[in-house]
């Protein structure tokens, strides 16, 4: 039986169990809701999470186990030699779901009966050609063992099946039994279910540390099993970055950083001057109508999505850079460089700078500036050398958070900086960053188990440590900055 | 007290030269202009920045609008018995066996007699120049034509076809003759041809749905490829999206600011949103990579995998967002509802999720159109693949491979033919209304129901 339909099976028990709950609690009472503990109606969700949680709790947990547990007696059934080492397990392992798949369906088409597909064998009947009758392409001739695995795993897998339906729906009709039982007018129902809801609400805020432990986690564990065949000293070490997909391969990361490291020097002596200038502007002197329309106005940067920045950077900006900078001054001909990349990633940073900046100005003290004016500075001095040295702190975080953005930005790099990573000082040369490496060693075929391709997790997890620490150093900044004056 | 103060006084007044209050000293007029100018700095840096938006904006829609309109050639044409169903007999599986090389020659053959009938000629050029002006795509499409209705063959039909990519860019203005010499892929006697064909009217530019219905094409049918796939691929996403992340994303909101004691847990929660918000998108991209399809065994680039990487980038944002909205709340409507018996789950989901609702909309809204724009995670699993057929109906359709709006922008961009930038524009242009729809309708929500307590 699928699982969906079991999950309809569930459903409609629940359904059962806030109706029976419901009217056996008012049956109790004769009708009459006020001597109740709770609301009828709690009594009746009380039924309902009795049927639902311990049933989709074993489904989920069966579902989970089920794999390993077969997965384990399969491997059991085959000779050692065929199961040598965890690859050959793996091709194994897929080679039997193909052929149960494959007899599957056969079985659907009515190219054979059942028992004819449990009974088959290779000594008999060439299986490649059954299967191939009925569209299943097998890649090699199907030996014997792997044969009767695939049999004897059809076999467990039906009888899961039928294990699964029974176990859910024993435990989720134990679960109505329960909650009929239990339900009488002192029953206090609806704390259960607020409890339940409470469960229900901390296990949606526990996602956050899920996904950072599952970020972590599976890029931790991927990029161990690249240093396991790729040394870790010619990583961290090495200055030629040359992958080659029939091996021999140079993985060296030092010319991707720096790549990383240039644009976004590059981003930053365009964002910097601008979105703070910017920021002191609509802090500072702007009336307030110019502050209500300019305002938003420079936030539409931030919304725009970043493929668009990187089609500008490719179609209009690169060409533009190396018609009137790089050809003229003789130093390059390639529309992605540095420049190209680096100012694009500049202006789409300026925003963030910008109200980011703003809204530290504006927490300023106005004392301060109170007493800068009375000692006859003007409003610009006033500026410079009183308002700017106080928001420091945080101008400097906020500028920390942007160069950690211009770090793992990915779209526009892709699209204007280049594919060559090289370590040269040529602004107007194409180079290449962290994150253009890894959608280029993770799209297309990949081979989960070549350096190559490995060699993304490894990137993945150095982006996430840089960003990860210039983060928490701004974080650390601007809190520190807040407390100054809050 | 007062003397010290008089003394100090009076020793630099006697060191300044004595002038008028009225005239600006060289000091004072330098420090002017250093106002002058620092306040011209931050004007400057303001045009400058809404000059570069503007001429981004302005760049990309006068690229892109001319995607949808497409130059179509319109001609009758007599679907010939003899080339299309040899054996005179209408049966669809024996029809089946003409592949689209015959139906080029049908089309080629009504095309060249409307040529002659109109008397349009070019000196100099062959028939199979002149035949190369319709695009690759319309035998397939005729032959789906007549698949579908035998009985059509041996009849004469109204028939409108592309043009190929290179004559619709002539009427762009894309291509002109000078590239024209120098392409393999069109000669300037059939930009000589098209001119003619457009004066007798047989060649016309019209507005292109097929842009916006229509599946993605190969690389030599510039013409016919569509944003169909990708629109519903990301509409698929929303969904799953909106499905998946409200319902988790409020009740972790309404946790972390109505339930959570101080303690360890609650602090991990905190700084792991505030990280996650902050972490590159690339990086999502890797885990639904190695988590959700790696490990889990979902299909490769299918919606459901794009959509719950995107729930996860676009988690702390809806947290973010409804946490304001609940934290605006007021106490005294929670101590009035406490204070009349409620319990406290009663309190938030009766009292205070009911008032936050629109800024928990907003922030929805927001953040849906976040991810809507999001491109590098997706091409991580494998959504940057060249999909053309559409998925099927939700739910199986969720496991089926599909596109998103900004993957194919990028996909586009990626192609050798320059046709293909036009219509990566013009696919921006749709992403871009989609946005902004999403933004205004979150302004006008915001400014319909915010409440100022």
């Amino acid at each position: 039986m699928s699982v969906l339909l079991l999950l309809v099976i569930v459903a409609v028990l629940a359904m059962a169990g806030f109706v029976l709950c419901r009217q056996r609690v008012l049956a109790s009472v004769q009708g009459d809701p006020k001597s109740l503990h709770s609301l009828p109606v709690y009594y009746g969700w009380h039924g309902a999470i009795m049927v639902l949680v311990p049933a989709l709790a074993a489904l989920a947990l069966w579902l989970m186990i089920q794999p390993f547990i077969i997965e384990n007696r399969i491997v059991g059934m085959l000779p050692p030699s065929m199961v040598a080492d965890g690859s050959s397990t793996t091709l194994v392992m897929s080679d039997v779901r193909r052929v149960a798949g494959g007899l599957d369906a056969a079985v659907a088409g009515g190219v054979m009966s059942e028992e004819d597909a449990s009974l088959i064998r290779t000594e008999f009947t060439n299986v490649r050609d059954r299967l191939a009758s009925v569209g299943v392409a097998l890649g090699s001739d199907v030996s014997r063992e792997v044969l009767a695995a695939a049999q004897e795993y059809r076999v467990m897998i039906a009888w899961g099946a039928m294990a699964r339906t029974i176990l859910v729906v024993l435990i989720a009709v134990a679960g109505l039994i329960y909650a009929v039982m239990i339900s009488n007018k002192d029953f206090r129902a609806r704390n259960r279910v607020e409890q339940a809801i409470l469960g229900l609400l901390i296990a949606a805020s526990s996602i956050a540390i899920l996904t950072t432990v599952g970020i972590v986690y599976s890029m931790l564990t991927e990029t161990f099993n690249f240093f396991a065949l790729y040394p870790y000293q010619d990583f961290f070490f090495s200055l030629t970055w040359s992958p080659n997909f029939r091996g021999d391969s140079e993985l060296g990361l030092w010319p991707l950083i720096w790549g990383t490291m240039y644009i976004t020097l590059v981003s930053m002596i365009v964002s910097v001057p601008i979105g703070l200038y910017a920021a002191i502007y609509l802090a500072e002197y702007a009336s307030k109508p110019v502050r209500s329309w300019v305002k938003p106005l420079i936030e539409v940067i931030a919304g725009i999505p970043t493929v668009v920045f990187g089609l500008f950077a490719l179609v209009t900006v690169g060409p533009l850079l190396r018609d009137y900078f790089a050809e003229p001054l003789g130093l390059g001909n390639s529309g992605s460089s540095v420049m190209t990349a680096g100012i694009v990633i500049g202006i789409l940073n300026i925003p963030f700078i910008s109200s980011l900046s703003d809204d530290i100005i504006n927490s300023v003290p106005q004392s301060l500036r109170d007493g800068s004016l009375a000692l006859g500075a003007t409003k610009s001095e006033t500026i410079r050398q009183v308002v700017l040295p106080a928001a420091l702190p945080g101008i400097v975080g906020a500028c920390l958070m942007a160069a950690s953005r211009a770090i793992g930005e990915t779209m526009i790099v892709v699209m204007g900086a280049g594919a060559a990573a090289k370590l040269s000082l040529n602004p107007f040369e194409a180079m290449t960053t962290m994150t253009v490496k890894i959608v280029g060693q993770l799209t297309g075929d990949s081979d989960f188990a070549s350096p190559e391709t490995l060699v993304a997790f490894a990137l993945g997890m150095t982006l996430f440590v840089i960003t990860l620490a210039l983060n928490i150093v701004a974080l650390l900044v601007v809190r520190k900055y807040r407390e100054q004056y809050d | 007290m007062t003397d010290a103060t008089g003394s100090g006084m009076a020793a630099p007044a006697s060191a300044r030269p004595k002038t008028s209050l009225m005239a600006e000293t060289t000091l004072a007029r330098r420090r002017n202009a250093a106002e002058v100018r620092f306040k011209a700095y931050g004007i400057a840096a303001i045009v400058l920045s809404l000059a570069t938006l503007g001429f981004m904006l302005i760049t990309i829609l006068s690229d892109g609008v001319t995607a949808f309109f497409q130059a179509k050639l319109n001609f009758p044409m007599e679907l010939t018995a003899e080339t299309l169903d040899p054996k005179g007999n209408r049966n669809r599986d024996e029809m089946v066996k003409i592949t689209t090389l015959g139906y080029n020659k049908v089309l080629a053959a009504a095309f060249q007699k409307e040529l002659t009938a109109k008397g349009i000629a070019v000196d100099g050029q062959s028939a199979k120049d002149v035949a190369d002006m319709i695009s690759k795509d319309a035998a397939g499409k005729l032959r789906a034509l007549v698949l579908a209705n035998p009985d059509i063959v041996g009849t004469t039909i109204d028939a409108t076809v592309l043009a190929t990519g290179r004559i619709d860019g002539y009427l762009k203005g894309r291509v002109t003759m000078e590239t024209a010499q120098r392409d393999s892929n069109v000669t300037p006697e059939q930009l000589q041809l098209a001119d003619q064909l457009k004066d007798a009217g047989l060649l016309k530019s019209v507005f292109n749905w097929d842009f916006i219905t229509l599946p993605d094409a190969s690389d030599q049918r510039p013409e016919a490829a569509g944003l169909g796939v990708a629109i519903l691929g990301s509409a698929y996403m929303m969904l799953i999206v909106l499905i998946t992340c409200v319902p988790v994303g409020v009740a972790a909101s309404i946790y972390l600011e109505e339930f959570a004691p101080k303690n360890f847990w609650t602090d991990a929660i905190e700084v792991n949103i505030s990280n996650l918000a902050a972490v590159p998108s690339i990086v999502f991209g890797i885990l639904g990579l190695a988590i959700f399809i790696n490990f889990a065994g979902l299909p490769n680039s299918s919606s459901i995998v794009g959509a719950l990487v995107l729930t996860l980038m676009t988690l702390p944002t809806i947290i973010i967002a409804t946490r304001a909205s609940i934290r605006a709340v007021p106490p005294s409507i929670r101590d009035a509802a406490l204070g009349i018996g409620a319990s406290k789950m009663q309190m938030v989901f009766h009292h205070v999720l009911p008032l936050a609702m629109p800024g928990i909309l907003t922030g929805t809204i927001l953040g849906l159109a976040s991810a809507l724009g999001e491109t590098a995670p997706l091409l991580l699993i494998g959504m940057v693949a060249f999909v053309d057929n559409y998925p099927s109906a939700p739910i199986a359709g969720f496991l089926e491979p599909a596109t998103a709006l900004p993957v194919q922008v990028f996909g586009w961009a990626q192609r050798s033919d320059p046709s293909f930038i036009e219509r990566s524009s013009g696919a921006i242009i749709v992403l871009l209304i989609f946005l902004v729809v999403m933004n205004v309708l979150a302004i006008i929500l915001r400014r319909r129901f915010e409440r100022r307590w």
